[in-house]
């Protein structure tokens, strides 16, 4: 599957207060009204510069802070199709395997706001169209693949019934 | 080949012998899981089809962040758990505390368990020699049907900690200057083991900080190996058998690092990174307007003990407020046979129920625009409190007591001489 779409780029250590912040979280029992709030203290009206299929791209420790699921869920509401980070913090990146969120490990560095992605998922290649690089995601283990390939942890084990490691 | 703690936890809860890097499925000794985080692991559970939980001498929920509840959303949520706990029979406390003291304070989580938590700061429970790590809802909801779940078995980092902290210098100097050299990322995927003489000499309510902050440096768990101090902490909570794990003296860890804390100042994280700590040295004379004693990192008996020490006969600066939240009842109780809480009601300070709301961003202490505090918490993200123009300064008890006498970040050893 070919994934295309603009760069919107972070940098290290995004939290996932600031993906989405307690008191969006605490106030509200619908997840589908706190996508409007995405990134809201580091990125005022950040959810007005998504178009569906976009990437967020970013640096170290992507997600770290809290165990929020709801932090994976708003990108993905968001119309986020993959995230690229150089680094994933522990909880998120399994918070996002479990809900179907793509977090794709690949060196960010070269990547600029508004450069236009292309994402391989078949291959792990990544091209930036605008500034002519590729690069090469790291794999994950396969049994971790295959859940985020499922689109999730609830799909999956509806297959699978329990987890063939 | 010798074992560390987690591989040697991980074995014996797969029922072989487990090594690093390996993925396992596992049985969990006890599930945490509180009302703030939506969805809730419940309604995860019922999604998937859940009909009974896989056993309620396991699973524990917990009213603690929201609690006594600040929102129309709250109110919904606490009333969905009350209702899942009373057909489920499993245990809710409502009120009774900050689930990472509660758990262990009521013998739910002992040595040598595997426990997962919808919180980050699950790691807490490391401090008793279990293996304890935040998971999301999902996995939650996934945990609640069968008792088990994935992980991958984590390489350890030892931390060995040597010398002797100096008077005025606690845990939670230490754990911010050990961060702030490991860095916000340094530990990610990885155990921390903290081992050495300083923490054989810590107490158990030391130990709790060191644990519950090895999150903030990226790690999956932060652990300390059983001994007296924790067997004695234990012996009148546990309700049920244990068995204590030490890492084994041939253990093959990813790294040792040593850290000396003889000559260790106090420490601050600065605005907006936990990893941000500098000795108090740089940061000493920066006004603050708020001081919070709160949260699962730094609001025990010990902490409030000290704090108590420093305001002991002394009022808090007039352009100060104070706030502080004991972790849970039975610290309150204590505090309250101690006198500590007529000493914080007579320096000025604002006593408040024992729940997370001054660390976790639900609101009290709201900030205005500029505004700066200073808190015994674990987070100091930009707009953690609910104001993302605010700033947010970690630092000991000590030292928050001592900079709310004198409005202003203040070195506390002056105060113990």
């Amino acid at each position: 599957m070919i994934l295309e779409g603009t760069a919107h780029v972070f940098g290290d250590h995004i939290n996932t207060d600031y993906i989405i912040a307690a008191k969006h979280k605490s106030r509200l029992s619908n997840l589908d009204d706190m996508v409007e709030y995405i990134m809201e203290d580091i990125r005022p009206g950040f959810i007005k510069e998504i178009t569906p299929g976009d990437f967020i791209v970013a640096g170290i420790n992507f997600g770290c802070g809290s165990s929020r699921e709801t932090a994976p869920w708003v990108i993905k509401k968001a119309g986020i199709a993959a995230v690229l980070a150089k680094g994933f913090a522990r909880i998120f990146f399994r918070n996002s395997i479990n809900i179907g969120l793509r977090v794709l490990r690949v060196d960010t560095a070269g990547i600029r706001q508004g450069d236009r992605i292309v994402v391989d998922l078949a291959s792990g290649k990544v091209e930036n169209r605008t500034r002519g690089d590729l690069m090469t995601t790291q794999p994950m283990p396969p049994f971790i693949q295959t859940i985020l390939d499922a689109g999730g942890v609830k799909n999956y084990l509806k297959t699978h019934k329990t987890f063939d490691l | 080949m010798g074992m560390t703690m987690a591989e040697k936890i991980f074995s014996r809860h797969t029922g072989r012998d487990v090594r690093a890097g390996e993925i396992v499925l596992a049985d969990v000794d006890a599930t945490m899981s509180h009302e703030a985080n939506r969805p809730l692991a419940l309604e995860v559970f019922q999604e998937m089809g859940g009909d009974k939980i896989f056993d309620p001498k396991r699973v524990f929920m917990m009213l603690d962040h929201h609690f006594p509840g600040y929102s129309a959303a709250d109110a919904v949520s606490n009333q969905k758990m009350r209702k899942f706990c009373a057909e489920q029979g499993c245990t809710l406390y409502e009120g009774e505390g900050i689930a990472h003291l509660v758990m262990p304070e009521k013998g739910h989580v002992l040595p040598g368990d595997l426990v997962v938590g919808t919180d980050s700061h699950t790691c807490t429970y490391g401090a008793m020699g279990a293996f304890s790590c935040g998971i999301g809802s999902t996995d939650m909801g996934v945990t609640l049907m069968t008792g088990k779940l994935w992980f991958m078995v984590p390489e350890t980092i030892r931390m060995n900690i040597t010398g002797k902290l100096p008077p005025g210098v606690f845990p939670k100097d230490l754990i911010l200057s050990i961060i702030a050299k490991v860095t916000a990322d340094g530990a990610t995927y990885q155990a921390v083991e903290f081992a050495g003489p300083v923490i054989e000499a810590m107490s158990m309510d030391g130990r709790f900080t060191l644990s519950n902050m090895a999150v903030e440096m990226g790690a999956k768990a932060g652990l300390i190996a059983p001994d007296d101090v924790t067997l004695e902490w234990v012996k009148k909570r546990a309700g049920r058998p244990f068995t204590p794990q030490k890492p084994d003296g041939d253990a093959v860890y990813a790294k040792t690092m040593e850290f000396d804390v003889s000559d260790l100042p106090p420490f601050v994280a600065k605005p907006h990174y936990v990893d941000n700590g500098v000795p108090i040295e740089e940061v000493v004379g920066t006004p603050i307007n708020q001081a919070n004693l709160v949260s699962c990192t730094a609001a025990r008996v010990e902490d409030l003990r000290i704090a108590a020490g420093v305001l002991k006969g002394r009022k808090i600066h007039s352009g100060t407020r104070m706030f502080v939240t004991p972790a849970s009842r039975e610290v309150l109780k204590t505090a309250l046979a101690e006198g500590l809480i007529s000493t914080f009601v007579e320096a000025g300070c604002h006593v408040g129920t024992h729940n997370c709301g001054g660390c976790a961003g639900v609101i009290f202490g709201a900030l205005a625009d500029g505004e700066t505090v200073i808190s015994t918490a674990n987070r100091n993200f930009q707009g953690r409190l609910g104001n993302p123009k605010s700033f947010i300064y970690l630092a000991s008890p000590a030292t928050v007591a001592a900079s709310a006498l004198e409005g202003k970040i203040a070195d506390p050893r002056p105060y113990f001489k």
